[in-house]
């Protein structure tokens, strides 16, 4: 894998692959020493165009824990919002040794013109670009699905296997969120059957094409008895009319999709709540769900470290690749075997 | 010892250097020198490192209970990691990341036997001892190995040999054990 842009780029072995080296990476983080030697000497840039310190902190922490050297670049303040262009930005970091691009960016499609352009050699990692993709993000969804749902007492990570057999609703600001379509996909790619749920103004024009179901009504999901419920974060700024007039008011909203006690108790016992931070209290998830034995909130950012720690191994670790050549997703899979420098 | 059969499967020009019994009888004297050097199993434990190094550290773990009473094998075996403590990383395609398991009562103050399948240029040996480390601190740390081919690039040595087996470096040595490949075996290709 050179880059990491887009669930979609991931097939199911792929996607196992990042969630089992996730897993026996948060292995050494419950050890008294969990900083690893393991990208000594490499240089990882967060190239953050939009604000985001839990990502940003995520990813510096994941770096930082594989011990290479981290450089955090905010284009608030810096010649960016002078009127730098991408291009000039990737030069720069290019001459610096950047071996990785973190990279947030307002625009869809940002970090692909980064990887794809030619301005620069480093590994290119989506941080969330515009409405488009958060790869991130969903693994670290799909880990944390995977280790409540499919985890045994003999196996806690669930390591090896898929989601399939399990149903996620997805609830909220499908719209304006990347979040909703990289999970989509690499929920669909791992098995699971995925529900939308959201008011028709916050869907996407021509969502028919992806794979999942799509339903205006929470409690008819619900009933379903889904066993795991992903609420997304709504943009305060977005509930008024001068903000595009998505929805009338916050207060219906939080009636027709907010998770509150009630919505809680309709869950199987098993299911678990989610949501991606930071959340609207009392909007979208009501402090009972939050704060619900259920809810898993507060372990999905710790699997976020995790998580990026295996993206930023499986892209940089094995960047010397004697020929060079770019390797496709499905190549990642193929383990080495340690035969032949003992 | 069914010495130069060629072996199906194997390609051309591979030797059978070891049999089932020669691993077998090899596991068990290592085991009894392990006891010996120690003076009894009481501090031992013995990590495995993946993938063939893991049930060779399991049969150890089992023969040092079968003679040593008071030692359970489950208590003193572990496996250790070290994909992420190499120094070659960037030089090959991205490995696989194996698991780390710590016996139950942890490596602190404990004598690690560290067990491989084969010793070659020590490199690997020597990202265990950093991945050690970074577990704890033991007593001592030993090194017990199914073959030492030679050829090493760092300074280390095993404390305990199953078979000193002399190679050539174009030639390439390959264990079979029963629990990943169906039959325990040593064998030699290549070389030509």
């Amino acid at each position: 894998m050179r880059h990491l842009l887009s669930t979609t780029d991931l097939d199911t072995a792929a996607a196992v692959h990042v969630l089992d080296t996730a897993s026996q990476m948060a292995a050494t983080q419950g050890r008294q020493i969990k900083k690893l030697p393991t990208l000594r000497g490499r240089t990882v840039v967060n190239l953050f165009f939009e604000d985001s310190t839990r990502t940003r902190i995520s990813f510096e922490t994941a770096a930082k824990r594989l011990s290479a050297d981290v450089i955090n670049f905010a284009a608030k303040g810096s010649s960016v919002s002078k009127g730098e262009s991408l291009k000039d930005t990737a030069l720069t970091l290019e001459a610096m040794g950047a071996d990785a691009i973190v990279i947030r960016h307002q625009a869809s499609g940002a970090p692909h013109t980064l990887a794809h352009a030619g301005w620069t050699e480093a590994a290119v990692l989506n941080a969330g670009d515009g409405t488009h993709q958060h790869p991130t993000q969903a693994l670290l969804d799909a880990f944390t699905i995977r280790r409540h749902l499919k985890g045994t007492a003999a196996n806690r990570d669930g390591v090896g296997s898929d989601l399939s057999g399990l149903h996620i609703a997805v609830v909220g600001d499908v719209l304006h969120s990347r979040v909703a379509r990289s999970n989509v996909d690499l929920l669909h790619t791992l098995g699971a059957r995925v529900t939308v749920v959201a008011p028709p103004t916050l869907l996407p024009v021509g969502i028919e094409p992806w794979p999942c179901a799509v339903s205006y009504h929470l409690d008819e999901v619900l009933a379903d008895r889904p066993d795991a419920v992903m609420m997304l974060r709504v943009q305060r700024e977005r509930m008024s009319t001068s903000g595009g007039g998505f929805f009338p008011g916050p207060l219906e909203y939080t009636r027709l999709y907010g998770l509150d006690a009630r919505r809680l108790a309709m869950l199987p016992e098993h299911a678990i709540v989610m949501h991606p931070g930071p959340m609207n209290r009392g909007l979208e998830i009501s402090a009972d769900a939050a704060d619900s034995p259920r809810s898993v909130i507060v372990e999905q950012v710790a699997n976020g470290v995790a998580v990026r720690m295996a993206a930023l191994y499986l892209l940089l670790a094995g960047d010397g690749d004697a020929t060079g050549q770019a390797r496709t997703p499905a190549e990642l899979l193929v383990p080495t075997t340690q035969e032949a420098t003992r | 010892m069914s010495s130069g059969t060629g072996v199906p499967g194997g390609g051309g020009g591979s030797t059978v250097v070891l049999g089932e019994q020669d691993v077998a009888r090899a596991l068990t004297r290592v085991a009894h020198e392990i006891l010996e050097r120690n003076k009894g199993g009481a501090d031992v434990v013995v990590l495995g490192i993946p993938t063939r190094g893991v049930p060779l550290a399991q049969r150890l773990a089992e023969r040092l209970a079968a003679v040593e009473p008071g030692v359970v094998a489950e208590q003193i075996v572990g496996a250790l990691d070290v994909t992420m403590y190499r120094d070659d990383l960037a030089q090959h395609p991205t490995r696989a990341i194996g698991r780390t398991v710590e016996p139950p009562a942890g490596i602190d103050g404990r004598v690690v036997v560290l067990v491989d399948d084969v010793l070659f240029s020590g490199r690997t040996i020597r990202a265990a001892l950093d991945a050690i480390n970074d577990l704890g601190r033991p007593k001592a740390v030993q090194l017990a190995v199914l073959v030492d081919r030679g050829h090493r690039e760092l300074p280390i040595r095993a404390d305990y040999v199953g078979k000193n087996l002399p190679t050539s470096t174009a030639e390439r040595v390959r264990v079979l054990l029963a629990e990943s490949d169906g039959s325990d075996a040593v064998l030699i290709e290549g070389g030509e």
